[in-house]
């Protein structure tokens, strides 16, 4: 067994011929259907989920290209149209010398999503040890993009506040661009997956 | 928690038993003191940290939570001025940004994750944990209800909204003159107040709870 290192011996309770509540630890016989205490639905740790965090995943992925070819933020000034992608905004940051803003964008919208991808996409492979990796970084991995996928949505919310706050009466107008909802059902769509992966099967080193 | 010992025992009272959330481990199960952690031993995730008082603690937050999101509704949020004119935008604004045309959807999707789904959560924590701090029995589909309440835990994206306002207001700082209303602030008392209320939580401690209380 992998977990040698620890002096605890693991025993899991799929090991242990019984069945586990993956929302309140409750223990059950096998063939129990629903939890007993939180009415949740109870499966076994098998692959079935991963079949699930795939399908979320290439959605996400999908609505990720036009999120990045599409404009995101479309600025009027003066009669004049700018569309800018995602990437573009982060650039014309820096040109203004806001480093620190464009860093932020650029890691919340580039760096950040397709972190995600791969990193869910390795431990798919990893769980379904297609990939070389231990129980003890795929954990920290998991906990990672599940902490962090939520904050990608903070680039639509700055596109809403900016168009909301720079408007008609101004000599600037700043709309949101189809990118946005791409980009908003992107970061659904891989949180979804990632809240379909099943934690049991990053610890599952028995075929090993 | 501790690890199970003697394996080769039939597991016959399944009661004492409780398998770690997140890693399927086999722990005894024990009834946890207040202030006292208990961690899986193999994956270190928090199963059971009670807190003295979290549940009337919890009620209390979600209550300052709701006014604090109304307030926040429907008070100026921050006030835009350049080349002699000026602006309020509320948080309803806000959400209506994507209003027009294609992105329609997306105001949906707003109010969705920075107004309704708190909305709920609060509401729904208050009907599931107010009858249990009062040591009373649990409502009716408390259980339901508190399911809820954690399958929407990752979809309020309150805290995060925050730093999306202060990444806008760096980027407009140069474009005008920005006053901040009162609804901004409420908001930021909105963020710590749900960030407090949701670190009292442990959610094995509430089902165990429900469970402890239920009428038979
Ligand atoms: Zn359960
Ligand atoms: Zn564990």
């Amino acid at each position: 067994m992998e977990n040698a290192r620890s002096q605890t011996p693991v025993l899991t309770a799929h090991e242990a011929g019984l069945i586990g509540c993956t929302s309140c630890g409750k223990v059950h016989r096998t063939g129990t259907d629903r939890c007993a205490r939180c009415g949740a639905t109870l499966h076994a740790p098998d692959g079935k989920s991963l079949q699930k965090v795939w399908a979320w995943l290439v959605a996400g992925l999908v609505v990720y290209v036009p999120a990045n070819v599409y404009p995101m933020l479309r600025t009027t000034t003066l009669g004049q149209t700018t569309d800018n992608t995602i990437v573009g905004g982060a650039l014309d940051l820096a040109r203004h010398g806001d480093y620190g803003v464009a860093l932020v964008v650029f890691i919340a919208s580039i760096v950040i999503p397709i972190g995600k991808f791969a990193a869910i996409a390795y431990l798919a492979l990893a769980v379904s040890r297609k990939v070389r990796m231990g129980p003890h970084a795929r954990h920290i991995t998991f906990v990672i993009v599940e902490f962090i996928g939520r904050w990608s949505m903070i680039d639509v919310f700055v596109v809403a506040i900016l168009a909301s706050l720079v408007t008609l009466d101004f000599a600037a107008t700043i709309r949101p661009g189809i990118a946005a909802i791409s980009f908003a059902l992107s970061v659904a769509f891989t949180m979804i997956s990632a809240l379909s992966f099943d934690p049991r099967l990053i610890w599952d080193t028995k075929y090993r | 928690m501790s690890a199970v010992s003697h394996p080769e025992s039939q597991f016959e009272d399944l009661e004492g038993l409780l398998a770690c959330p997140s890693c399927d481990m086999l722990l005894n199960d024990r009834n946890v003191a207040a202030n006292e952690i208990a961690a899986c031993p193999r994956c270190h995730t928090v199963i059971e940290a009670p807190r003295p008082l979290a549940m009337t603690r919890i009620i209390m937050l979600s209550f300052a939570a709701l006014i604090l999101l109304f307030a926040a509704l429907f008070f100026p949020f921050l006030e835009l001025q350049a080349a002699g004119m000026m602006r309020h935008t509320t948080l309803l604004d806000t959400i209506a940004a994507f209003s027009g045309g294609l992105t329609a959807p997306l105001t949906l999707l707003m109010g969705a994750l920075i107004v309704f789904l708190p909305l709920v959560r609060f509401v729904s924590l208050v009907y599931v944990l107010a009858p249990m701090a009062f040591g009373w029995a649990p409502l009716k589909h408390a259980i339901p209800v508190f399911r809820l309440v954690e399958a929407l835990r990752p979809w309020a994206m309150i805290e995060i909204f925050m730093v999306g306002v202060a990444v806008a207001l760096v980027k407009v700082a140069g474009l005008a003159h920005i006053t901040i209303g009162p609804a901004f602030w409420a908001f930021v008392a909105l963020v710590i107040v749900t960030v407090f209320k949701d670190n009292f939580m442990s959610r094995v401690t509430v089902w165990k709870t429900l469970e402890a209380r239920r009428p038979s």
